[in-house]
C-alpha cells in the first residue's frame, strides 16, 4: 500500500514530502495555489507558489504577497516531492497540481472545466494514481451547449435590447466569467461599459496578454446616456441595486452553469439566464475523470455525495473530501462560488 | 410543438406582463384554431386527463438517460420539479418533430386507453423527438402540473388583443363547462352567443386589500357588508336547472344537496354571487365546519345535518334572464333584496346584511366587531359601480382584520419546490409547553428570498436530524406567525388548527425563551375559536 501523497488537515490538503500545503484555508507557511478565486486563495500565507498567468491577479486580490511562479508542466524539486502544475481550463493562469512521491501521483484539479474557452489555458488530462476531482455540477441534469451556442444567445439578446431602446445588463463574477464573456461578445454591435470590479480585474488580465475587447470603465461621472444600447458587465450583486438603475430601461441577464435551473433562474430576478460554468458539466467531470485512469478518487465541491455514490456504482474507489471551498450542496455552493 | 415551446420561452425569459400578453397574442393570430383551443384551455386549467404515473415517467427518464433511478431521485429533488428534471436528464433527440401542439396532446389523451408498454414505447420515442424545451412543455401536459406564469386574465387580454373582441365578453365566453372535446375555437370564441350554455357564470368581480379610506371620498357613496370566511360561490338557476360554481370555475352543485331546492325557491333567469358558509341557524360555523363538506362528493346524511349550508347572497348578476352587470349595485342591491324577500323562509338563502354606518369612524367600530359576527373584516363597495370583470382597483375593497400573531420556534425545516427549489422556505413551528416545544403549525410565506437564503445558510449548519427531506435543527430562532383564525383540531398534537399561517416577521431580536407558550394559544382559542 502506498504511502498517501496527500493528507486532509484541518488546515487543508497537505503534503509531508514536502511540506506544504495546496488551496489551504487557513494561514500556512508554504501554500500551492490553483486559482485567484477567493475561496481557494485565502490571504496570510508565509510563501505563496502558483503559475506564471496567475500570479498577477494573486498580487492584485492579496497586495503584497511572497509569491513565486512556476510555467504549466515545469517541474519542481520541494523536499521529497516533484511538484507540476498543468491547465485547468478554469480561467486564465488557473491550473491543476500534479504531486509525485516516490512514483505515486496524485492530482488535485482545483476548478476546471473540459471545453476550451479560448482563453484560458485548454485543460490538459493527467494520469495519475489518486484524483481529487471538484463535483460543483455533479448531478446528470447540468449538461453545457458548446460555447458559441451561448455566444450566440447572448449577441442576439443584446442586439435585440438595442434594437428596442433597452440597455443590457450582464451579471457575471469578475474574475474568469467577466472575461470569457467580454471575450465572446460581438463588439460590432455596440458599446461594451464595465464596473470597476470587472474593469480592474480586465486591466490585469490585459497587461498579461490575454486579448479583451475595448471597454468603457463606469465612473461615478460617466455620463450614463452617452451610450444607448451599451452591453454592461457587472458582479451579480448590482441586479435590482440603485446602481443598476441609474441606467433607465435595463434587460438583465445572469451568466453561470445554475442557470440550466429554472426555479434558480427564476429566484435570480434576472430577465434571461444564460447557461455558461466554468465548472465541468456531468459528461465532463465523468470524461475528465475515466482520462486519469486514477485508482483512486476523492471529491470536493458541490454534491459530493450524490456524484461519489455514483462512481462507487461504477465500480471505482470514490471518497467524499470534507474542504472548505464549496459547500455542502449545491445551494451553498451557488451562493460562494460565484465563479459557477 | 415548436410554436408553443417558444411561446413558453418568451413567456419563461421574461416578468413583463406587456411582454408576455405581446408573446401570447402573436400566438393566437398565428396558430392553428386546434392549438389555440388547446391552449386556451391548459391555461384556463382545463388540463388533459392524466394519462402516466409520475412514477412511471420517472422509470423510463432513468432508463432513458442511462442512469439508476436512485440518482434520478436525488437529481429531482435538486431541481424540484419532475417534467424539467426529465427533460434535463435525458440524452438528446435522435431527430426533430414539426407536429402541433394539438398532435402531441392527441397522442397522450390515446394514451389513457393502452397498456403500460405502449404508453412506455410512446412516451420514450415521443422524447427523442423533442428538444430540451420541447419535452418540458411535453412532461408538463404529461404530468398536468401546467403553471407558468399566465394567469386567465392575461390570456384573456392576449386573445381580445388578437381577435379584436372586447375582452370581458371573452372573459364570459371562456366561463363554465366546455373542454376542447366539446367546442371548437370558431363555436367558444367567434360564434353569436345565442344558444349559450346555460350553466355558464359570469366572471367574478373581485376585491383589493383597501389601502386609504381617507382616498375613498365620503363613506355614503359606499355600502358595507361582512367579509365572510366561506367559499365564493355563484348559483344559477336556469331553465328550471341549479348551478353552483366555485370561483376556481368547479362546480359544485352536487357537493351541496340541500341546495337543489333553490331551482325551485328562486325565479328562473336568477344568478347570485354570495359566500357559501355553514350555518348553524343564525349565524356562520367556523371554517372548519365547511371544509368537511368541500372534500365530499357525496355528503353523509350526519354531515349535512350538522353542517348544513346557506348561500348569504350580496350581488344580483341576472334577474329574468337579463345581465344586470352593467347596472348600478345600488340598483342590483335593491332588487336582490325584493327577490330573496319573496322566497320561503326557510329557503338555503339568505341576504348578506348591509352594516349600516354614518362615516368611516363608525364603519372601523364595526370592523371591530368582525370576530364576533365571525367575519374576516368588511367589505366595501361603491354603491354606483358595476359588476366588474375580474380584478379592478376602485370599486370594490376588502377591509380585513389585522391578523392574529403568536411568537414561535422554529423546529423543522423542509425545502421548497420550483422557484424555491434548493431552499429551506417550508418550516414547522413550535411554542413551549413547560420545557417541551410543541409543534403547532407549518407556515412557508412571508419572508423575502435574502431571508429565505440566510435561514437556509442557517439550516445546513445547524440540522440535528434528517428525517427524509426533512430536518430538525436546533430550536435558535423565533418567528412571529400570523394567521386569520384559530380552530380546535383533534387531528393536531396541539390539538388546534391556525387558518392562513404565515411569517409575519422574524424575531431575530427574540430568544427562543421568549417565545409563546401553547396556554397562550388555548387562549387565543377561548377567544377566537
Amino acid at each position: 500500500m502506498a504511502q498517501a501523497v496527500l493528507t486532509m488537515t484541518d488546515r487543508g490538503l497537505y503534503c509531508a514530502a514536502g511540506d506544504f500545503f495546496i488551496d489551504p484555508w487557513r494561514p500556512v507557511d508554504r501554500a500551492l495555489i490553483t486559482h485567484g478565486h477567493a475561496d481557494h486563495a485565502r490571504p496570510g500565507h508565509r510563501h505563496y507558489l502558483c503559475t506564471d498567468g496567475c500570479m498577477p491577479v494573486m498580487r492584485h486580490r492579496l497586495g503584497d504577497i511572497v509569491c513565486e511562479t512556476v510555467r504549466y508542466g515545469e517541474m519542481r524539486r520541494i523536499g521529497d516531492a516533484e511538484v507540476s502544475f498543468h491547465p485547468a481550463g478554469h480561467v486564465p493562469g488557473s491550473a491543476q497540481i500534479r504531486v509525485a512521491v516516490g512514483g505515486e501521483i496524485w492530482v488535485v484539479s482545483g476548478d476546471y472545466k473540459v471545453e476550451d474557452d479560448g482563453l484560458s489555458e485548454a485543460f490538459e488530462p493527467l494520469r495519475c494514481h489518486t484524483f481529487i476531482s471538484e463535483c460543483t455540477f455533479g448531478l446528470p441534469v447540468f449538461h453545457w451547449q458548446r460555447q458559441a451556442v451561448v455566444a450566440d444567445q447572448i449577441n442576439r439578446w443584446w442586439a435585440r435590447n438595442m434594437a428596442e431602446g433597452r440597455v443590457s445588463l450582464l451579471a457575471a463574477y469578475s474574475l474568469g466569467k467577466a472575461q470569457r464573456l467580454l471575450h465572446l461578445l460581438d463588439p460590432a454591435i455596440g458599446p461594451i461599459l464595465t464596473h470597476a470590479a470587472v474593469e480592474n480585474t480586465n486591466a490585469v488580465l490585459r497587461a498579461q496578454g490575454v486579448p479583451l475587447p475595448d471597454t468603457i470603465r463606469i465612473t461615478p461621472d460617466l455620463d450614463r446616456k452617452a451610450h444607448p444600447g451599451a452591453l454592461i458587465v457587472a458582479p451579480p450583486a448590482v441586479l435590482g441595486s440603485p446602481w443598476a438603475r441609474r441606467f433607465g430601461a435595463l434587460s438583465t441577464g445572469y451568466a453561470s452553469g445554475w442557470m440550466q435551473m429554472r426555479g434558480v433562474r427564476r429566484r435570480r430576478a434576472a430577465d434571461r439566464g444564460f447557461v455558461i460554468s466554468d465548472h465541468a458539466d456531468w459528461d465532463g467531470l465523468l470524461g475528465a475523470i475515466k482520462a486519469t485512469g486514477a485508482e483512486k478518487l476523492y471529491l470536493t465541491h458541490g454534491y459530493t455525495d450524490i456524484f461519489t455514490r455514483y462512481l462507487r456504482d461504477q465500480g471505482h474507489d470514490a471518497h467524499v473530501l470534507a474542504t472548505e471551498y464549496g459547500g455542502e450542496d449545491g445551494a451553498e455552493a451557488e451562493e460562494t462560488g460565484d465563479a459557477a | 410543438m415548436k410554436r408553443f415551446a417558444a411561446l413558453f420561452t418568451v413567456i419563461d425569459q421574461t416578468t413583463r406582463t406587456s411582454e408576455k400578453v405581446a408573446a401570447l397574442a402573436d400566438y393566437f393570430s398565428s396558430a392553428p384554431d386546434p392549438d389555440k383551443l388547446w391552449t386556451i384551455a391548459i391555461f384556463s386549467g382545463r388540463r388533459p386527463k392524466r394519462a402516466v404515473t409520475t412514477t412511471r415517467l420517472r422509470d423510463w427518464a432513468a432508463e432513458a438517460a442511462g442512469i439508476p433511478l436512485w440518482l434520478f431521485e436525488e437529481s429531482y429533488a435538486v431541481v424540484g420539479d419532475l417534467a424539467e428534471t426529465i427533460a434535463l436528464v435525458l440524452p438528446p433527440a435522435q431527430s426533430a418533430s414539426d407536429d402541433d401542439l394539438s398532435h402531441w396532446i392527441n397522442l397522450l389523451r390515446g394514451l389513457i386507453d393502452s397498456d403500460d408498454e405502449a404508453r412506455r414505447v410512446a412516451v420514450l420515442a415521443a422524447w427523442d423527438r423533442l428538444d430540451t424545451t420541447e419535452r418540458l412543455v411535453f412532461n408538463k401536459l404529461l404530468t398536468g402540473g401546467f403553471r407558468m406564469g399566465v394567469s386567465q386574465k392575461l390570456m384573456t387580454r392576449a386573445l381580445a388583443q388578437a381577435t379584436g373582441r372586447d375582452e370581458a365578453e371573452l372573459a364570459h365566453r371562456l366561463m363554465g363547462e366546455w373542454s376542447p372535446d366539446t367546442t371548437s375555437f370558431t363555436a367558444l370564441i367567434e360564434a353569436e352567443n345565442a344558444a349559450a350554455d346555460l350553466s355558464r357564470p359570469y366572471p367574478f368581480c373581485l376585491a383589493y386589500g383597501v389601502e386609504d379610506l381617507a382616498a375613498l371620498g365620503p363613506a355614503a357613496d359606499w355600502l358595507a357588508e361582512w367579509k365572510w370566511d366561506g367559499i365564493r360561490a355563484q348559483v344559477i338557476v336556469r331553465g328550471g336547472a341549479l348551478h353552483v360554481w366555485s370561483r376556481g370555475e368547479e362546480l359544485m352543485t352536487d357537493r351541496f344537496p340541500e341546495l337543489a331546492r333553490l331551482a325551485t325557491d328562486l325565479p328562473d333567469g336568477t344568478v347570485l354571487d354570495g359566500e357559501l358558509v355553514a350555518w348553524d341557524g343564525a349565524a356562520p360555523l367556523p371554517f372548519a365546519a365547511l371544509q368537511k363538506r368541500i372534500t365530499r362528493k357525496v355528503v353523509p346524511k350526519k354531515l349535512l345535518a350538522e353542517a348544513p349550508v346557506i348561500l348569504l347572497a350580496y350581488d344580483l348578476l341576472e334577474a329574468g334572464g337579463a345581465d344586470l352587470r352593467a347596472t348600478p349595485l345600488s340598483e342590483r342591491r335593491a332588487l336582490l333584496d325584493r327577490i330573496l324577500a319573496a322566497v320561503p323562509q326557510d329557503a338555503p338563502v339568505q341576504a348578506s346584511p348591509l352594516i349600516l354606518a354614518l362615516d368611516w369612524e363608525d364603519l372601523g367600530a364595526a370592523r371591530g366587531k368582525a370576530r364576533q359576527m365571525k367575519a374576516e373584516g368588511l367589505m366595501i363597495k361603491r354603491l354606483s359601480s358595476p359588476y366588474h370583470v375580474g380584478r379592478k382597483r376602485g370599486d370594490w375593497w376588502k377591509w380585513k382584520l389585522d391578523p392574529l400573531t403568536i411568537d414561535a420556534v422554529m423546529i423543522y425545516a423542509q425545502a421548497g419546490h420550483g422557484r424555491r427549489a434548493n431552499l429551506f422556505t417550508d418550516f414547522t413551528f413550535a411554542v413551549w409547553q413547560g420545557n417541551e416545544l410543541v409543534p403547532f403549525t407549518k407556515a412557508y410565506s412571508g419572508l423575502t428570498d435574502a431571508e429565505f437564503g440566510q435561514i437556509t445558510q442557517w439550516v445546513r449548519r445547524n440540522t440535528l436530524q434528517r428525517f427524509g427531506p426533512v430536518r430538525q435543527v436546533t430550536p435558535h430562532h423565533v418567528f412571529e406567525i400570523a394567521f386569520e383564525g384559530i380552530q380546535e383540531s383533534p387531528r393536531h398534537k396541539s390539538g388546534i388548527a391556525l387558518r392562513f399561517p404565515r411569517m409575519l416577521r422574524w424575531r431575530q431580536d427574540k430568544t427562543v425563551d421568549q417565545a409563546d407558550t401553547l396556554d397562550h394559544l388555548k387562549a387565543l382559542l377561548a377567544q377566537y375559536g
